[in-house]
């Protein structure tokens, strides 16, 4: 009983994964079309690739996106890995309700509020203390970053909670210091969960329109906006043949983190 | 051991202690609840022309507010129905994803252990991929002249092209696929646990497998509905990009108001009421429901 | 020369002010002893545990160690050591590396290290697996990693949290002698926490037995065996029949009872204590000490007569249940010397029960 797919349950699954995958094969297929529209199929055609990669506007926005994304990143890992591991373990101190409710905020807010009120933010610091000046790559690092941070935030409090925590107690026991004890021992053990949180700010921040267009300023343009303003005027192949290269970038790259993430569990970590 | 105890507390990484809760506390503070805080201050400003483009709270020593936005909020019923479209729109995609997802995830625990895995990346796949593009892939599915309806033509089930795109249709499909993985993925987790010895007993003891699941594995999985529900509900109700790309003039939602009002209306301080007043009757009580209901059902 | 750990009627209580989990306890180790810890789940023995070792601190009292006083000492500057109940081993490192771990933060030289790791491997007979990882090693396996980890620093004190317990059977038998060996060979003191009365016995000097929060008997294995202080101690130490009895007389070192489950029989029990007649008490046998046979004996001190309701064959031994003309239920344990000798017993049949005047125990009911 416990591994039997019932022919319901089989038809359900071919239905589902064709409907999440049906538009993206779409997608994929019509970026090699060499007509134009999307109703005629002219023939296989990779011209839309070849213009892309002549579309400096689209490979600027691409640039400016890579690197938001990682600064992003890389500061929602080091504040969400503290937030995360002040959850699992600080369990007593004063304000910690108004802590835990500060983590789930972002979690629950809709994103033109959380780039609104951000904005907002920014515009009152520059008319108080004259920073930021004027809003840019500086403003969406720090927008993304608050948004990466609870991800992370959870990622490693469930992963913190799991934790085997008489193995710290016995690095404590045995003469390591509580900092050395995290680590040496903690750090180490957690690893896979900071990668997958680091991974998860990093895609979120490449993908955000939202709130990157209320906090960005004129020198500032991402991959996400400069694919909005074009697809408001209709398909567009060049778009088709980006989105494909996309995902095929992030299909290896979650295919790899599949096959790391097999492998650490066949050894059994705490 | 039936009690808590204190742990010991030595001295010097009391310091250490106070670095790595302040850290993230300050910056919270600082991004997340000052904005909130500065919502409010602008929601009772006026418009102005300039830089910023709204009055400041003190000119001159005097309080200036005004609840005017407000009561423009209230007077126009643009707004009230744009809200409740959300809703709607929200509550409607959510029972979808919860009728195609569930089924879904269920396959997924009871495939296979070798598949398993495989299945659970094509889940996660999408939900890694760009949300702005695939909304923007139905957008050539549903157009008049787009896959669907050439296929359609094509096989002779239809004379005329069908409306699917820019009309209420389009966003239910465009919510409802963008959101299915994260229920998906709740609803896996809750169905992953439940132990199987669980059906065989009941098997044991006479239950038919329809039963069983009504009866035994329904009611074990609701911790994850619930939490798939309003890890899906909430966003919904705020969200912005679908309704601009799939939908029309009658699928006005509250989050495309809001950002209709800051970028094309200028108009900061409604744009900053509209926030409020979704932050108050929508995000406050769904958040508080939500644990609620997390705290009952666990 | 103070004792090696001086506990102090430490008090340690439950976070929501309810109770206490450690109630007053004071304790003296000598040092080079090898003390069992015993008691029910949630009596506290591992919370005294967590005190001595330095996770948590005493609300009340204090511990010390060779002397010195160990409030606000963290457990990574204490003299002590423990061995975790599930080994705690560090699954990113050898087994080399998790020995030597403890050494490593105290800065030792590279070729002390190295020196001291490779005896200890020794002496737990795991020099073959020093590069493998814990995912690789049996359960006994780490245990003795565990223990050597925990040695390898010559602690003052040892501490040992259940031991035995995630080990199977056959495994735990052969342990226990290999434990108290290795703890003669290097001489230090262990503190060991269980509770299983059986492993206490037969691996401690002495045993000091807990209950809710507070030491109700200390002694040598087989005084607080032959001699227990309560209805608890004999109790929780193994099998034991309880009659509910009046005493008659005291004189002479000897108590006569009578007790109205015995069908008003009297009972003598040698103990010296100047008991008023009158006062109502519990005579307490432990199965072993009955002698059973097909007709009381006269030679015997106490008899019995009942009829045999099962017999539990246990190949060392056998269980047999009896019960008397009041309806009540005796257990018996019968050593199968001879072959087939619990085949003498069979349900339902007659029987006679005996047991010395030194045999019997009398406690508070």
């Amino acid at each position: 009983m416990r591994h039997r797919l019932s022919p319901f349950l089989a038809t359900m699954l071919v239905l589902g994964f064709a409907f999440l995958y049906g538009p993206i094969a779409s997608v994929v297929i019509y970026s090699f079309n060499a007509s134009r529209l999307v109703t005629v199929w002219a023939g296989f055609s990779t011209r839309w690739y070849g213009e892309l990669l002549e579309n400096d506007q689209i490979k600027g926005a691409a640039l400016t996106s890579f690197e938001i994304a990682f600064l992003a990143a890389t500061g929602a890992l080091i504040l969400g890995t503290l937030a995360g591991y002040v959850l699992a373990r600080y369990r007593r101190f004063p304000g910690r309700t108004l802590f835990g409710a500060l983590v789930s905020g972002p979690l629950v807010m809709p994103e033109v509020i959380t780039g609104l009120s951000l904005l907002l933010l920014f515009v009152a610091l520059e008319q108080a203390i004259g920073w930021p000046q004027g809003r840019g790559i500086v403003t969406i690092v720090i927008a993304h970053v608050t948004m990466g941070l609870v991800y992370v935030a959870v990622v490693v409090e469930a992963r913190l909670s799991a934790f085997d925590r008489s193995l710290e107690e016995a690095a404590l026991d045995l003469g390591a210091r509580p900092w050395k004890v995290f680590a040496v021992i903690t750090l180490p053990l957690i690893a896979p969960a900071l990668i997958a949180g680091w991974l998860l700010a990093f895609t979120l921040s490449l993908d955000d329109l939202v709130i990157s267009s209320f906090t960005t300023g004129p020198s500032a343009t991402t991959l996400p906006m400069v694919i909005f303003s074009s697809v408001r005027l209709g398909v567009s192949p060049q778009i088709n043949a980006l989105a494909t290269i996309l995902l095929v970038v992030v299909a290896v790259a979650v295919v790899i983190a599949g096959r790391i993430l097999a492998r650490t569990r066949s050894s059994p970590m705490p | 051991m039936s009690g808590v105890l204190r742990a010991a507390r030595p001295r010097g990484d009391r310091w250490a202690r106070a670095l790595v809760v302040g850290l993230p506390y300050a910056w919270l503070l600082l991004f997340f609840l000052a904005p909130a805080i500065i919502v409010l201050k602008i929601s009772l400003a006026e418009q102005t022309l300039g830089v910023p483009p709204y009055t400041s709270l003190f000119a001159a020593g005097r309080l200036q507010a005004t609840a005017d936005n407000y009561l423009f909020l209230v007077s126009d019923s643009l707004y009230a129905s744009a809200y409740l479209n959300a809703l709607r729109f929200a509550a409607g995609a959510t029972c979808c994803c919860l009728l195609i997802g569930y089924p879904l995830a269920y396959g997924i625990v009871r495939a296979p252990l070798r598949w398993r895995n495989a299945l659970l990346l094509l889940v996660i796949l999408p939900f890694w991929t760009s949300f702005l593009i695939r909304v923007y892939a139905w957008i050539g599915l549903l157009k008049g002249n787009g896959f669907i309806n050439n296929l359609l033509l094509g096989a002779g089930l239809i004379d005329q092209p069908l409306t699917l795109l820019n009309n209420e249709f389009a966003v239910y499909v465009g919510l409802v696929y963008s959101y299915l993985p994260y229920m998906v993925l709740p609803l896996y987790a809750a169905l992953e646990k439940l132990d199987p010895t669980l059906l065989e007993a009941a098997s044991d003891l006479g239950c038919r497998p329809m039963q069983a699941f009504w009866r035994i594995t329904l009611p074990l999985s609701l911790p994850g509905i619930i939490a798939g529900s309003l890890l899906v509900f909430i966003p919904m109700c705020g969200e912005f990009i679908i309704p601009e790309l799939l939908g029309g003039s009658d699928t006005l939602m509250i989050g495309k108001v809001l950002w209709d009002e800051f970028f094309t209306n200028r108009d900061w301080p409604v744009a900053a009421a509209v926030a409020l007043v979704m932050l108050v009757a929508l995000v406050l009580p769904m958040g508080l429901l939500r644990r609620y209901l997390v705290r009952e059902a666990t | 020369m103070p004792p090696l750990l001086a506990i102090d009627r430490v008090v340690k209580r439950f976070a929501d002010g309810d109770g206490a989990a450690v109630d007053g306890v004071s304790l003296d180790l000598a040092a080079g002893e090898f003390f069992a810890l015993l008691g029910p789940s949630g009596c506290g023995k591992t919370t005294l545990l967590r005190l001595l070792a330095g996770f948590e601190e005493p609300d009340d009292g204090r511990v010390l160690i060779a002397g010195e006083d160990m409030a606000g000492v963290p457990p990574y500057a204490r003299p002590v050591n423990m061995m975790f109940q599930s080994y705690a081993l560090f699954p990113h490192m050898t087994v080399f590396d998790n020995i030597a771990f403890g050494l490593r933060q105290n800065r030792r030289p590279r070729a002390e290290i190295a020196t001291r790791v490779r005896a200890m491997l020794d002496l737990v007979q795991l020099g073959h697996l020093a590069r493998r990882k814990p995912d690789q090693l049996s359960g006994g396996e780490k245990q003795r990693v565990a223990l050597a980890r925990a040695l390898v620093q010559e602690p003052k004190l040892l501490l040992l949290d259940e031991p035995l317990t995630a080990l199977d059977r056959k495994l735990r038998e052969e342990t226990r002698f290999e434990l108290v060996r290795i703890q003669q060979r290097v001489g230090i003191t262990f503190l060991m926490v269980t509770h299983d009365q059986e492993e206490a016995m037969s691996m401690a000097t002495r045993i000091g037995v807990m209950e809710k929060g507070r030491i109700v008997q200390i002694g040598p294995p087989d005084e607080v065996y032959e001699h227990p202080r309560d209805r608890f101690v004999a109790g929780f130490l193994g099998a034991i029949n309880f009659f509910a009895a009046r005493v008659v007389a005291a004189s002479d070192g000897v108590v006569a009872l009578e007790s109205a489950e015995a069908a008003g029989r009297q009972f003598s029990v040698a103990d010296k204590r100047a008991w008023t007649p009158g006062t109502e008490v519990a005579l307490a046998l432990r199965p072993e000490r009955i002698v059973l046979g097909a007709a009381p004996d006269p030679r015997w001190d106490n008899a019995l007569s009942g009829t045999v309701k099962g017999v539990a064959y246990r190949g060392e031994a056998s269980d047999v249940e009896i019960e008397l003309a009041s309806g009540k239920l005796v257990r018996a344990t019968i050593a199968n010397i001879e072959r087939r000798h619990h085949a003498s017993f069979a349900r339902g049949e007659a029987v006679a029960l005996g047991w010395t005047r030194e045999s019997g125990i009398v406690l508070e009911p």
